[in-house]
């Protein structure tokens, strides 16, 4: 067999091929968000579900000792059941965003105006992408982070009476 | 017992395929023009021994014999039988055994069958062949034998995943099994082609049928996946372009691309070199397929078979074929010329094959791509319909359009000019499709395009049928037949996907909701039990408010005990114009259900022209066979 160009990178690529699939066998591949808890947020920027030109980005976060973003639609029906919790947690000391996620904004203000808004500030997420980034598989879910955008909570599913006990501890 | 026993027929099988390979290479050796029978009885005693250790794993999942781990993890028995027998390939380790057995029945039909063909190229196919048997027989006992004791004896299995208990998925392994394993015996005998320079015309013919057979299983093991996603995952959809739809895919192009090669080499004696990468790459592809799913490098459906351990065993055996092949080809290869009319068939079937080598490659590059960047990066990414939807469907257009014209050029050299055949069929096709359009509604540029170009086949099909009744040329239907069916099922997913109404809302007992075009009541629910799973069953009533016809639909919420999973049951009326969709599944802590409601178009349309497809394979295989 001459070795020509053409061999050399054939052979080459599946070499290559070969040690990346070996690599990949001894990853771990379970999608778990729980590792996300100490984690730094970061390239945080939500665009305001009223008004277009409003932002808000992580020097907001940083004003607050304690934020919570939750996220929610107005098509998720365990979103209503936790919201009462949020509503008594809007005039404590914690700063709350909502993120209003794959949704209409017709739908999500008739929601708010049904049920009353918590929110100091809802951000839009229509495809569904920023969420993605925060780890979320479902919603609702909620992440607490400190002023230094540290992820020191995240409950996954509606937030209930202990888990309310448990941050109205955590911020006193 | 039956352990010992399951144990004792492997290993015969283990050294029968050691004694093939040495007899055959003594054999080899030797002048005479036949086989000797020795060879013949070895390899039936192989198959034999093969057959019987797969009958005594499905006897142990029938008498629920929880002494072996595979079928206490595997089944259960409440379970009803033909799901218990379906059971023994439902998991990894029996799956491993039904490919064994495959690999073997296909190594002695083989040896049997060609007897016309030449002696030595027929020992190479065998030697090639078991030793494949033997890697896979290796693998098995060392690290994925199915019977494999455990002690002290459970009183009670782990059961069977509810979402595999369905009739399609029970016949849906052994179907592809045939297919991708199948692809083995041609593997064998390319190499076997290339040691023994038996090559050209001869070696077409003798791996023809097998090709066809493969193919055929390989395409209806597909499209009774497909069926199956679509009535049990409840998502609606009946291609995802998940990994493993993917994985299948793959020596699905390959072989396809051969069975058209193979015409060419069968009947013009060129092109033997690219015949034989294809047979090469269609085996490979299906081993690689495997191992990404097998391994868990991916995450996808088929999960349930994933384990790291098997990964490097199949990778480290993978590398071992590619090498071998690679070598043996490159050290053999002999340059050929190719001199192609333009105006030619076998023009149009190398057409064929770049087309299917570009889709090859398409999602072949989606499947691998994420796997490379989150090894190298640690980036996750998914590729999705949308990558594939943007590469492969405007391709479809000019790949119809050469389907059609490309059958009516003859050998070598085409005479006649068909320009204004051409021409005016475009028009023709043109004209119908602005009728459809008039009919259904306006679509974007790209429908258009595939609709004309999809009835711009159809009417060179008519034609081709007209001039087959008059000439009663037999060979020519299976093409019909298979080209007809690809292109109707294009037409029938374009229209399906342009005209799909998809509702998704949440809904309590009693409430009623209003969509443009139908009115749904959710009347109220009842609980029924059944022999392994309770269900939680609605009733919904649905209006047309077109016409006021009403239908009732009733999806099930299922809660299996063995293992105790949920799992929900889409509720689905078939029509021959559509199909209604409708599936509920139950929100927590709360009395809503989250109802999605779909009205898919000439949904049935589509499992009939991929049944088609199908179809043209076995009625070329029918004739085959009458004609010998």
């Amino acid at each position: 067999m001459k070795i020509s160009i053409s061999k050399i990178i054939i052979f080459s690529f599946i070499i290559f091929s070969f040690l990346i699939f070996w690599q990949g066998l001894k990853k771990n591949n379970d999608y778990d968000t729980k590792n996300l808890i100490g984690n730094k947020i970061s390239n945080f920027q939500l665009i305001d579900l009223n008004n277009e030109k409003k932002l808000i980005t992580e020097e907001d976060l940083r004003k607050n000792e304690y934020t919570l973003i939750n996220f929610f639609a107005s098509w998720c029906s365990p979103c209503r059941t936790e919201h009462e919790y949020l509503l008594k947690l809007s005039n404590k000391k914690i700063r709350i965003i909502g993120i209003n996620f794959k949704d209409k904004k017709s739908n999500a203000i008739s929601f708010l105006e049904e049920l009353g808004n918590p929110y100091d500030f809802i951000g839009k997420d229509k495809n569904g992408k920023i969420s993605v980034l925060f780890g979320i598989y479902g919603i609702p879910e909620t992440l607490i982070v400190d002023s230094s955008l540290i992820v020191i909570k995240k409950y996954i599913g509606p937030i209930d009476q202990n888990q309310y006990d448990e941050i109205l501890k955590l911020i006193q | 017992m039956l352990s010992n026993i399951g144990i004792g027929l492997v290993v015969l099988v283990l050294i029968l395929s050691f004694l093939t390979i040495y007899a055959a290479s003594l054999d080899l050796k030797t002048s005479s023009q036949s086989i000797q029978r020795g060879i013949y009885k070895l390899s039936l005693y192989q198959t034999t021994f093969t057959i019987l250790s797969f009958f005594t794993l499905i006897i142990a999942f029938i008498n629920s014999d929880f002494s072996l781990i595979n079928v206490y993890e595997n089944s259960h028995t409440s379970k009803p039988l033909f799901y218990k027998i379906a059971g023994t390939w439902g998991n990894h380790e029996g799956s491993l055994l039904l490919w064994i057995n495959i690999l073997v029945i296909f190594s002695y039909l083989f040896l049997v069958f060609n007897h016309k063909h030449n002696k030595k190229f027929r020992l190479y196919t065998l030697i090639f062949q078991n030793i494949l048997i033997l890697g896979f027989l290796f693998f098995l006992l060392l690290n994925s034998n199915p019977f494999n004791s455990i002690y002290p004896i459970p009183r009670e299995g782990l059961g069977l995943n509810p979402i595999l208990q369905d009739p399609a998925l029970a016949i849906h392994p052994p179907l592809l099994y045939v297919g991708f394993v199948g692809c083995s015996i041609y593997f064998s005998a390319a190499m076997a082609s290339m040691v023994s320079g038996y090559g050209g015309k001869l070696f077409a013919q003798s791996i023809k049928a097998w090709v066809q057979i493969s193919w055929c299983f390989q395409t209806l093991g597909i499209i009774v996946g497909s069926i199956w996603a679509y009535y049990e995952l409840g998502w609606g959809g009946f291609w995802f372009w998940d990994p493993v739809e993917n994985a299948s895919l793959l020596p699905w192009f390959a072989i396809t691309a051969l069975m058209h090669s193979l015409i060419v080499l069968e009947k013009r004696n060129t092109l033997h070199a690219w015949v034989i990468i294809l047979c090469l790459l269609t085996f490979i592809l299906s081993v690689t397929g495997t191992f990404l799913v097998r391994s868990g490098i991916l995450n996808s459906v088929h999960t349930f078979a994933s384990d790291p351990s098997r990964g490097i065993y199949i990778l480290l055996f993978l590398l071992f074929m590619v090498f071998s092949a690679l070598i043996i080809f490159f050290s053999t290869y002999q340059k050929e010329v190719y001199k192609f009319n333009l105006k030619s068939r076998e023009t149009f079937i190398l057409a064929n094959n770049w087309f299917m080598i570009f889709f090859l490659i398409t999602v072949l590059i989606g499947m691998l791509y994420p796997i490379f960047l989150d090894v190298l990066t640690d980036i996750k990414i998914s590729v999705g319909p949308p990558f594939f939807n943007i590469v492969i469907i405007p391709l479809v257009v000019p790949f119809l359009f050469l389907m059609a014209i490309g059958p009516n050029f003859s050998w070598i050299k085409s005479r006649n000019n068909n320009a204004y055949k051409i021409l005016f069929l475009i028009l023709g096709a043109v004209g119908i499709n602005l009728l459809i359009s008039n009919f259904f509604g306006k679509y974007s540029l790209l429908s258009n395009l595939i609709f004309i170009a999809a009835i711009f086949l159809f009417l060179h099909l008519f034609l081709d049928i007209k001039k087959f009744i008059n000439k009663k040329n037999r060979f020519e239907l299976p093409r019909i037949i298979s080209h007809l069916g690809f292109g109707l099922l294009v037409f029938f997913i374009g229209i399906n996907h342009q005209f799909s109404l998809e509702e998704d809302f949440n809904l309590k007992v009693g409430e009623i909701k209003k969509t443009n075009s139908y009115e749904i009541n959710f009347e109220d629910i009842k609980i029924t039990k059944s022999k392994n799973y309770k269900a939680i069953i609605g009733n919904f009533k649905l209006t047309n408010l077109k016409n006021n016809v009403v239908q009732y639909l009733g999806p099930e919420i299922r809660i299996y005990s063995n293992p105790e999973t949920l799992t929900y049951e889409a509720a689905i009326k078939t029509k021959i114009t559509s199909d209604l969709y409708l599936t509920m599944s139950n929100v927590s802590r709360s009395d809503y259900y989250n109802i999605k409601f779909q009205n898919k178009p000439f949904m049935i349309w589509i499992w009939i022209s991929a049944l088609m497809i199908t179809l043209g394979g076995f009625t070329r295989l029918i004739l085959k066979k009458n004609e010998n």
